[in-house]
């Protein structure tokens, strides 16, 4: 028996979201990519309903192209703490020609994850959709609610959104309807890193610094991998990287690093000048690319 | 780590972005990349400066039209302090998004560009921040540098600033005012000596020493969101009432009373995770057993025996309305009060408030989109509140639109 809880607002904060979720919905799941920020929200429901076990699945929308230390991961962390995990593939929706391969230099399967997810609510009559979204990742991502409201075509409307005031969330939605919910959307990627280190939440090999065969486009060091496409003149190289945020190969751009435990991570945010999404290719492909994304139905 | 919650509110001309940007700039949070987009597009609209509203106005149309729309969320922190700021539209037609950006607040920068002094927008500003009595507000008295940091400049608007707060009603509200040139950087994140005749802090050297937490200390409330049931063997009996707590702490052994039911009963346990405390402090998450087997669900309050509030099945409120669809007497809507949802009715509306401290109207009976008005309601059940002067959690509701499901407007009790 101890001592007093002293608060740690945005950590109590998540959590009072978290218990908001399962009181207001019927069928609630957690957007897992095996990403460090959904990671963390596995974490904060543990605590939220402990002693009880997390009271929703996990719904991972697999491009096919992960990386394989991720998928590794996420199946252990799925048996340790006997937690329910659905996995819907962007194959199957692109044989089924619902939605076209890119083709080219820049081709990914990022966008077609959108389909697949939808797809997936539909399917398990999701209503609200847990996810690790920040608000200062992305300019778009910062106008966002905690609570957001989707149509039953997964849109979002980003000038007729609810107002969300003190701690009084309105979850109440039409049939068809779907919310998608951000319990981290107050942190920012030094808070993740912090509360990684402080809980010592395990994470993925790839965040660490290790030996990879990359090469270089636009200033960005991407994995070589047959599901990455590349030119015959750019000369794969091994570098020693690591990833600071984990999207598919194909959108996830590594940074030079020797940073191998989370404590020399969180130092080297601390004085790093690139913003996380900085290596986010999809992201670079116009100043409202997250903007249209989300408006049909990105996560 | 430490997070404070600011209010700004404003529109581009006064300078608030550039002061938001000023902030990031200085404490080396804007990173290399997000600096060159910003001057990339200022380039690209032929300015010789750094716009930074660009980092903040989100949404394509906001960047078409130079104007802020909602409310936008930006981060940056200190050594001692995470800081977010929920920065919002200043003029009338966005008076929804200021009431929302200042609920979250606990302290709020209102901007005054030297030049033009107390205006308008001030005393809406000033007005959204007395009714939802924000403790620190800070009067940033911007763009000293076109005034040739004349000290009787300031002396002036601080005195007509005084005027405004003697009509003002929140008497334990702490202003403190400080002249500064966002653009320049004066008293932003640090001192500078163009205004030798300044003897106080820098905007962000306030911010630094402010302690929020000490600021509400009010009766304890802890409403119930949800019932831990473990379907586990080792568990079997146990209920633990997962919530937040407001107001001031909670400790081991406290006589409690459920509201509404009025049973009662002691705190047996407070835990969070797969820990027990003796006491846990205002804003923390946790779970809570009772020494007696009583009925408790979601929707019900937990308080201490001693501090009953009083409960009503009539209320009155001043209401801030943020729907297209009119607030009329007659019409129905549901009150989400903490975790409880009860169905009101309108009765009446006793007069809009003048956001500009010029009265009330009382000549008509209705509540149009972003404007306050006083209201009276009839509730389906009997209600346990505060008033909003005495406990914010336990005085604040909002309306949902049983039709559109959406947050309708918002009320404060009393």
């Amino acid at each position: 028996m101890s001592k007093i809880l002293k608060t740690n607002a945005l950590e109590s904060e998540a959590i009072f979201i978290f218990r908001e979720v399962v009181a207001q919905f019927e069928n609630p799941v957690l957007l897992f990519s095996g990403g460090k920020d959904s990671i963390t929200l596995v974490r904060l429901a543990q605590k939220a309903f402990y002693p009880g076990k997390i009271p929703f699945p996990l719904l991972h929308v697999d491009t096919g192209h992960n990386f394989p230390e991720t998928i590794e991961f996420r199946d252990r962390l799925v048996e340790e703490l006997g937690l329910n995990l659905i996995v819907r593939n962007v194959q199957d929706a692109i044989d089924a020609g619902k939605v076209t391969e890119e083709t080219g230099k820049y081709s990914s399967r990022n966008m077609l994850q959108t389909t697949t997810l939808l797809d997936a609510i539909e399917e398990f009559k999701f209503d609200a959709c847990i996810g690790g979204a920040r608000r200062d990742e992305e300019k778009a991502r910062a106008k966002e609610r905690i609570f957001s409201v989707r149509d039953d075509f997964g849109q979002w409307d980003e000038k007729n959104q609810r107002p969300e005031l003190f701690d009084l969330l309105n979850g109440k939605i039409e049939i068809g309807q779907n919310v998608r919910v951000f319990p981290i959307s107050n942190w920012t990627e030094l808070d993740v890193w912090s509360y990684i280190e402080q809980e010592q939440i395990e994470i993925p090999s790839i965040y660490f610094s290790h030996k990879r065969k990359t090469f270089v486009r636009d200033g960005l060091i991407w994995s070589a991998s047959k599901y990455v496409y590349r030119e015959e003149d750019e000369e794969v190289l091994e570098r020693i990287v690591r990833f600071r945020t984990v999207g598919d190969m194909t959108c996830t751009a590594a940074v030079e690093s020797e940073a191998d435990t989370i404590e020399r991570i969180v130092n080297e945010i601390k004085v790093s000048t690139i913003s996380e999404r900085g290596a986010r290719i999809d992201d670079k492909r116009s100043e409202a690319a997250m903007e249209k994304r989300k408006q049909q139905g990105y996560f | 780590m430490e997070v404070l919650k600011i209010a700004t509110a404003g529109s581009v001309d006064d300078g608030k972005s550039t002061l938001i940007g000023r902030l990031l700039y200085d404490t080396k949070s804007l990173t290399d990349d997000k600096l060159e987009a910003i001057e990339r597009n200022s380039k690209k609209k032929g300015y010789d400066y750094l716009d930074f509203s660009l980092a903040t106005d989100g949404l394509v149309a906001e960047r078409e039209q130079g104007i802020t729309i909602d409310v936008a969320h930006i981060y940056f922190s200190t050594k001692k302090k995470s800081y977010i700021i929920a920065d919002t539209p200043g003029h009338v037609e966005y008076t929804r998004n200021m009431v929302t950006g200042a609920s979250q607040a606990q302290a709020s920068i209102i901007l005054i560009d030297a030049r033009k002094g107390v205006i308008e927008q001030t005393y809406r500003h000033f007005f959204i921040n007395n009714l939802l009595r924000v403790k620190h507000v800070i009067v940033a008295v911007n763009k000293m540098d076109l005034v040739d940091y004349d000290q009787q400049v300031f002396e002036n608007i601080k005195a007509d600033f005084e005027k405004l707060n003697a009509q003002s009603s929140y008497d334990e509200q702490q202003i403190t005012f400080i002249p500064i040139s966002a653009l320049k950087g004066d008293n932003v994140a640090k001192k500078t000596n163009t205004m030798s005749w300044y003897e106080g802090v820098s905007v962000l050297d306030y911010l630094e020493d402010l302690k929020p937490e000490y600021d509400e200390l009010t009766a304890a409330r802890f409403p119930v969101q949800t019932v831990i049931r473990p379907k586990k063997d080792e568990f079997h009996d146990y209920r633990g009432y997962a919530g937040k707590i407001y107001g001031s702490s909670l400790k081991v052994g406290d006589a409690v009373t459920v509201l509404p039911s009025l049973t009662s009963s002691k705190i047996k346990t407070i835990e969070f995770f797969d820990n027990h405390y003796e006491e846990a402090v205002a804003g923390s998450s946790v779970s809570i057993t009772l020494e007696d087997e009583i009925n408790v669900t979601r929707g019900d309050i937990l308080v201490k025996s001693d501090e009953v509030p009083q409960s009503s099945k009539t209320l009155k409120a001043a209401v801030c309305w943020m729907d297209g669809k009119v607030l009329v007497p007659g019409a129905k809507y549901e009150i989400q009060h903490n975790s409880n949802r009860i169905l009101a009715k309108i009765d009446s509306i006793e007069g809009i408030i003048a956001t500009d401290y010029s009265g009330e109207d009382t000549s008509k009976n209705q509540l149009s989109l972003n404007e306050i008005g006083k209201v009276n309601f009839k509730l389906s059940k009997n209600l346990f509140y505060d008033n909003y002067a005495d406990n914010k959690a336990g005085g604040s509701f909002i309306l949902i639109d049983t039709q559109s499901n959406t947050t309708a407007g918002v009320g404060f009790i009393g």
